[in-house]
């Protein structure tokens, strides 16, 4: 199809593209935002709410809510409108589909297994999953003893399977462990995510290179931020960072040396997108990161919005219901907590 | 003559009812009633004031709090209808409480049920493979490994397990056996095989009864399984396995009489929780009932309640917070009524001072009501399907019919030209005149608003467009009727605008139609411009003259004859944009003139209708009645008659009724009311209980 996605596309993708468009159209406007953080309880927040496309799911909550509750409400709209667009995708769009769900397996897992090695409760941590990362033999993982068994007895089954290839080690699992399994996976992940779009081609290819790249790009800067100070070496961490992005090769290497933020700092600052990020920031300060990072990724996901004829549109519109959701949570924290002074502080507005 | 068309421009039957803008003053402790009387009149739309988007967030939110705290605080005791309500609230909410008991206990119970069933069953199934694996351990040990081969088919395991039940059949061997669901049992399988590599024996058994779900209420189909295996750290781990899966285990002891003693416990005790299950069901069923008697009732008053609080949020504060005010629509002819009713809330609520309603100046367009009964309705409703009326405008039209023709044509060779000629020439008369009504109905519409610019500009030039083109074309059609002439029409308009000067020869039809149609075309040239550029200019200049008024302070706001404000300029007081005007009135006459063509050969489809519709039922008649009648068989006869009054019921009745109306529809939609139909109004919408009912629904 590359090249000529216009005359093909509506074939198998048009209805489906109409629908995320739709649904895109249905996230909380400025408004929207303006009228919840002005809420004094949580209560509010659901008569907010109501007049939304969340209202149908908050409507039979029984009146004193929970921070939970509502991002669970909010999550099954999701999940709801995710399902009925995997069930309306024909091939490729249905694999570009469920590759987006591989993140939060990734993450479901991670949790399992944490979970079980601090001996909590696997019910508890199953409650605590993402339901966009389920399946079927997810609570088995709490069997596992170590990477081999995690792939051997689990994880054969499921899609991530192959991306285990470069982490099964006899030994045992442990915090550190763990981590370095996370990113290995989520590298190995995002590469063939990022290959499959390739594979696409035309305007998919394009933009969902740039979406990627810079998922693969901020997970280098966390990764590098998060591994100072840690016993990570520097060959080791390099190994965590994505085999592609603006990063990379030569962003990579100058990352893998870094020994604290400042550094990182410099690093970035040679590459413009990332420029403006970091000049958001004081020095030696890495706790608004994250918002800078997730402020342009907003950007650059409603940006796939303005391009027809490609599958870019399903990828944003779950990142931006995602993070609508975040903030959401966030929203709901402060109003339940009663510290409505610091309900700016995280919240990512879509425009 | 002129009185005449005074009194026809009224036309008050086709006409929306006049709508006033009005305003409510009304004191905080009379609101509730008020409100909750106005919506029981239905008369009356409270203009969303949220839309009007000038009240800032702030103050509304400010303002929900206010009349929130006005209802539950007893600073305001008048509010005693809510009393009602809130006795509502206790007993709905006791209702509540006393339902969710009763479900949790009846849900403790299932679990109890479910669970004591599903250890009969593992009794039952799994106790049998013990028994047989205990008495006779060789015929067993050869039964399970026929299982294993033709379940499972993993050869080299079998053997093993063979191997190791020979060598641990007294002392280590353990097994555990529990229930799962059936659709997770071959994954759990697998999984066991996985976990403990192959060193285990599953063996499984249908449950044969249907075990109610008690989360999802619904019945799954279980699998009875007992696991054979040794070792401690396997039973760990099948234990786990287990939990994940949501697999429950049972104890089935060994021996066979402890089993039967157990199974008989299990038994008693499942017996006597049914009963108590059954009247729990019954008294929860009872209890059920009696809130669905009054649940209809309930639901209505908390709608209105409801309604009126939405109702109550739209009011703005004023600025002492004792009054709320509102701003809103209402039928001219219902004031009165909705007086009284202000008047009977002011009096039910022992208020002191009376609600105060006063009818403003509307600078908005007003919504749009028409007055229907249970016939008008349904065609009112096609209209609307449409567009709304811009307030007040002009509707409701039929297209008319029945002709005859001489039946001696019927069958001759020259049948077809002929009806299709009358045909045609009798479309475009009737397309002609339904144009000129909608033009001239234009004109009322432009007389009501009061808009002199619209019939200078816009009603003139577009009759005189119309009828020196095609109103000349029906009459040249009428007087070869009427003559008998053999001019050809179509050469005749043609060489109208081709050469209008040249000798007409043959197709001349009456003295002087050379000069006439000179004159004619050149009238509809003229009209072309003369419907474009003036209206945008004289629009600008009166804009320019208000503007110029305004720097003066608007003394007198009378100072303009509204009859010589053009209605659209009143409404773009605020800015005045001349290219978009322009461009409008550009759009306006280009889609006229070319329209005028187009609608004009649009009503040949209604000679297309004819000719299908005639030509149609000649092919029934003759192809397959006829033809069947030829025959003397009475069986083909029969065949013709069924298919000839099948396709006349249902093809020519059916489906050709279906597309007439579909055509006349759309003659009327766009031919005819383009002309003079803007449906850019918004309907009105009344606060009403019943339409907020009806909503609900």
């Amino acid at each position: 199809m590359y090249g000529f996605e216009a005359m093909t596309f509506n074939i198998h993708g048009g209805y489906l593209e109409a629908i995320v468009r739709g649904h895109r159209a249905g996230l909380l406007t400025a408004a929207d935002y303006n009228n919840l953080c002005q809420c004094e309880t949580l209560d509010d927040i659901k008569m907010h709410l109501s007049a939304t496309e969340y209202g149908p799911y908050l409507q039979n909550e029984p009146s004193p809510l929970h921070t939970t509750t509502i991002v669970e409400k909010c999550t099954l709209k999701l999940v709801d409108e995710y399902k009925h667009m995997l069930c309306q995708a024909t091939e490729p769009l249905s694999t570009f589909l469920e590759y987006i769900t591989y993140g939060h397996m990734i993450d479901n897992v991670v949790l399992i297994v944490t979970g079980t090695l601090h001996e909590r409760d696997v019910q508890e941590l199953l409650e605590k999953c993402h339901p966009l990362g389920m399946f079927d033999s997810i609570a088995t993982l709490a069997v596992a003893q170590n990477m081999r068994e995690l792939y051997r007895l689990v994880l054969v089954d499921t899609p991530l399977a192959p991306y285990f290839s470069e982490c099964i080690t006899s030994e045992d699992l442990d915090d550190m462990n763990i981590e370095i399994m996370r990113n290995t996976l989520y590298k190995a992940y995002l590469e063939d995510f990022y290959k499959f779009c390739q594979k696409l081609g035309g305007a998919t290819a394009e933009i969902m290179s740039d979406l990627l790249s810079f998922e693969a790009d901020r997970r280098a800067v966390n990764i590098t931020i998060n591994s100072i100070g840690t016993e990570l070496t520097r060959d080791d961490r390099r190994k965590l960072y994505s085999n592609f992005g603006l990063l990379y090769p030569y962003g990579h290497e100058e990352l893998a040396v870094c020994e604290d933020i400042d550094q990182v700092r410099s690093a970035m600052e040679k590459y413009p997108p990332y420029q403006s990020i970091f000049s958001k920031l004081s020095y030696g300060e890495s706790q608004m990161l994250d918002k800078a990072f997730y402020e342009e990724e907003v950007k650059r996901l409603c940006l796939a919005f303005e391009q027809q004829f490609h599958y870019g549109v399903f990828f944003a519109y779950m990142r931006l219901r995602e993070q609508e959701i975040r903030n959401l949570m966030w929203i709901s924290e402060c109003v339940a907590q009663n510290q409505k002074s610091r309900v700016h502080d995280s919240v990512v507005f879509i425009f | 003559m002129e009185k005449f068309i005074d009194n026809l421009s009224s036309m008050d039957l086709m006409r929306s009812e006049k709508m006033s803008l009005v305003q409510l003053i009304i004191p905080v402790e009379s609101a509730h009633r008020a409100v909750s009387y106005l919506g029981e009149l239905g008369l009356l739309q409270f203009r969303d004031v949220k839309r009007c988007g000038e009240m800032s967030r702030k103050l509304r939110f400010f303002k929900y709090q206010i009349i929130k705290a006005g209802l539950l605080s007893p600073i305001h005791p008048v509010v005693e209808p809510d009393v009602e309500l809130e006795e509502l609230e206790i007993q709905l909410s006791e209702h509540e409480h006393e339902l969710i008991e009763m479900n949790s206990n009846s849900e403790k119970l299932r679990q109890t049920y479910n669970e004591l069933l599903e250890f009969k069953i593992v009794l039952l199934k799994a106790g049998s493979f013990l028994v047989s694996s205990n008495n006779h351990a060789v015929a067993k040990e050869r039964e399970l490994s026929e299982n294993v081969h033709s379940n499972h088919n993993y050869d080299e395991a079998s053997s093993l397990i063979e191997q190791e039940m020979r060598t641990t059949d007294q002392s280590g061997l353990r097994f555990i056996s529990g229930i799962i669901c059936k659709s997770k049992a071959l994954k759990f399988e697998r999984m066991l095989f996985r976990a403990t590599r192959g060193n285990m024996l599953f063996n499984q058994a249908p449950a044969g009864e249907e075990i109610m779900d008690p989360l999802s209420a619904e019945k799954v189909e279980k699998t009875v399984f007992v696991v054979f295996f040794s070792g401690e750290q396997a039973r760990t781990k099948i234990l786990k396995i287990c939990e994940a899966f949501g697999a429950h285990c049972y104890p089935v002891p060994d021996d066979l009489s402890k089993q039967r003693q157990i199974t008989r416990e299990v038994s008693s005790r499942l017996s006597e929780l049914e009963v108590t299950l059954d009247a729990g069901i019954r008294h929860q069923n009872k209890a059920l009932t009696s809130i669905g008697y009054h649940l209809t009732q309930w639901m209505n008053m908390v709608g209105r309640e409801k309604a009126v609080y939405d109702t109550l949020n739209m009011l703005n504060f004023d600025v002492t917070k004792k009054c709320l005010v509102g701003e809103g629509w209402c039928p001219i002819f219902a004031k009165a009524k909705i007086q009284e009713a202000l008047h009977r809330a002011t009096v039910d609520s022992n208020s002191q001072v009376g609600i105060i309603f006063h009818v403003m100046d509307a600078l908005e367009s007003p919504p749009t009501y028409f007055r229907t009964n249970h016939f008008t309705n349904a065609y009112q409703e096609i209209v609307d399907a449409y567009g709304d009326a811009h307030s007040s405008g002009l509707i409701k039209f039929r297209d008319p019919y029945p002709f005859g023709v001489d039946p001696s044509w019927r069958g001759s060779r020259s049948e077809l030209p002929f009806l299709n000629s009358l045909k045609m020439k009798m479309s475009i008369l009737l397309g002609v005149a339904q144009m000129n009504l909608g033009i001239i109905l234009s004109y009322f519409n432009a007389r009501f608003f009061h808009n002199s610019l619209d019939i200078r500009y816009q009603f003139v030039p577009q009759m005189i467009f119309l009828n020196s083109l095609f109103g000349y074309l029906s009459l040249l059609i009428i007087i070869k009727w009427c003559t008998g002439s053999q001019a050809d029409l179509y050469h005749v308009m043609i060489y109208m605008f081709l050469s209008p000067t040249e000798d007409l020869g043959d197709n001349e039809l009456f003295w002087g139609q050379r000069p006439l149609q000179i004159v004619l075309l050149v009238l509809a040239l003229v009209a072309v411009p003369w419907m474009l550029f003036p209206k945008p200019f004289i629009l600008k200049k009166l804009h320019s003259e208000r503007f110029q008024g305004r720097n003066y302070g608007m003394l007198i706001p009378s100072e303009f004859d509204p009859d010589a404000e053009p209605g659209p300029a009143r409404e773009r007081q605020e800015e005045f944009n001349f290219s978009e005007v322009f461009v409008h009135q550009m759009i306006h006459s280009i889609e006229f003139v070319l329209g005028a063509v187009s609608n004009t050969a649009s009503y040949l489809r209604l000679w297309a209708l004819s000719l299908a519709h005639s030509e149609l039922s000649t092919v029934f008649y003759e192809k397959v009645l006829l033809l069947a009648w030829g025959y003397d068989n009475i069986v083909i006869r029969l065949i013709g008659l069924a298919v000839f009054a099948f396709a006349t019921a249902f093809i020519l009745l059916m489906m050709e009724t279906l597309s007439a109306f579909l055509h006349a529809l759309r003659l009327h939609w766009v031919e005819f009311q383009n002309k003079f139909y803007h449906g850019d109004g918004y309907k009105f919408k009344p606060f009403s209980f019943a339409l907020t009912m009806d909503d609900d629904d």
